[in-house]
């Protein structure tokens, strides 16, 4: 089972094949959850819509608790990505701006693109690839500035607290399943 | 209570499962766009954009991430055309409703927000999905901070923007 597990993921072109079958039902998943919409990513942000914290703490429970029984099982492994507040605070305020100005997000705008949305495709992906541009261009000085500016640890909550992951991912669970009770409960 | 947001975000969870099994790699989005941008300065300028410090760690080239915002596009648009709810349009109603229905004015709009998104989700290391959905669901400590953050300076911007209470 592993064996054929490290086959499949060395194989580019099975591996391609499966990005693509994974962002077919990613895609559908977004559609179906209405966060394609402008209306409904602007109506979160407003906070008149909880469709999309719905759509995503819904996906973060039940992905998080999938990935550490695999990960139990020898059978996934933790990428953990590493932060600063020069990177993640400061590049994630001005994501902020862009989510806020756009309405969609790098996943919902492609989506936005397949329901039809030409405003996503004329001004959002070429926008979006426009400023991944810039920061290539500017990525060395940033790099020597800010982006190490009070590096966090590339670890998980679990291995920073050095707990059993599951003391940890019951209480999240149960968190986000009570903040979801509660914004039905208060029909928003 | 509408399922929809529920059936959607468990389905995304299922995904994530299949994308750590079978590919060893979280959900994620924006690189891709920094691999496009790569790619078509690449057709520009020759290999000398290769030569870039940002482009040699994320290689201007179509990868497993890239083909998965493929398959975004067709995955919503096969479930829209099926569930009715495709329809080509240039300003969405709400922006329309607060900023008229001029589509110029729309577009560059779009286009701005489009680039703070990309300079923001590079420069943060992830976007709503890698770090929002991805990230957080391994409790990466970065990941926590960044979806904090982009949903806090998203609502701070939004209602700068349309100026109004909820």
């Amino acid at each position: 089972m592993t064996d054929a597990l490290q086959r499949l993921r060395q194989n580019a072109p099975q591996q391609l094949l499966l990005g693509l079958l994974m962002g077919i039902a990613f895609g559908a998943c977004l559609q179906i959850g209405g966060v394609t919409r402008y209306d409904v990513i602007l109506g979160q942000l407003l906070l008149t819509d909880f469709t999309v914290v719905k759509v995503m703490l819904s996906a973060v429970a039940v992905g998080m608790v999938g990935i550490h029984l695999m990960r139990g099982a020898g059978l996934a492994e933790l990428h953990i990505k590493p932060g600063s507040v020069g990177a993640t605070v400061v590049g994630g305020i001005i994501f902020g701006a862009g989510f806020a100005v756009l309405g969609y997000c790098p996943g919902t705008v492609a989506g936005a693109v397949g329901s039809g949305a030409l405003d996503a495709l004329v001004g959002g992906v070429s926008g979006i690839i426009l400023g991944a541009g810039i920061f290539a261009v500017l990525y060395p000085r940033l790099e020597a500035s800010v982006l190490h500016r009070g590096e966090f640890p590339t670890m998980s909550i679990p291995q920073l607290l050095n707990l059993n992951p599951w003391m940890v991912v019951v209480p999240v669970v149960i968190l986000i399943a009570a903040v979801l009770v509660g914004l039905e409960y208060a029909g928003l | 209570m509408d399922p929809t947001p529920y059936i959607a975000g468990v389905g995304i969870g299922i995904i994530s499962w299949f994308a750590f099994l079978l590919s060893d790699r979280p959900l994620g989005c924006s690189t891709a766009y920094a691999r496009t941008s790569g790619m078509i300065e690449a057709a520009i300028r020759g290999d000398a954009a290769r030569e870039r410090p940002y482009y040699r760690k994320f290689a201007p080239q179509i990868d497993w991430e890239w083909m998965l915002v493929l398959g975004v596009v067709i995955g919503a648009f096969v479930t829209a055309v099926v569930t009715g709810e495709f329809a080509l349009i240039w300003v969405p109603s709400r922006f329309a409703a607060a900023f008229g229905p001029d589509i110029p004015f729309r577009l560059v709009v779009a286009i701005i927000g489009g680039v703070l998104m990309g300079i923001g989700s590079r420069w943060a290391g992830g976007c709503t999905s890698g770090h929002g959905i991805s990230g957080t669901l391994q409790l990466a400590i970065s990941s926590w901070v960044a979806v904090i953050i982009f949903f806090v300076s998203g609502i701070v911007c939004a209602f700068l923007i349309y100026g109004v209470g909820p």
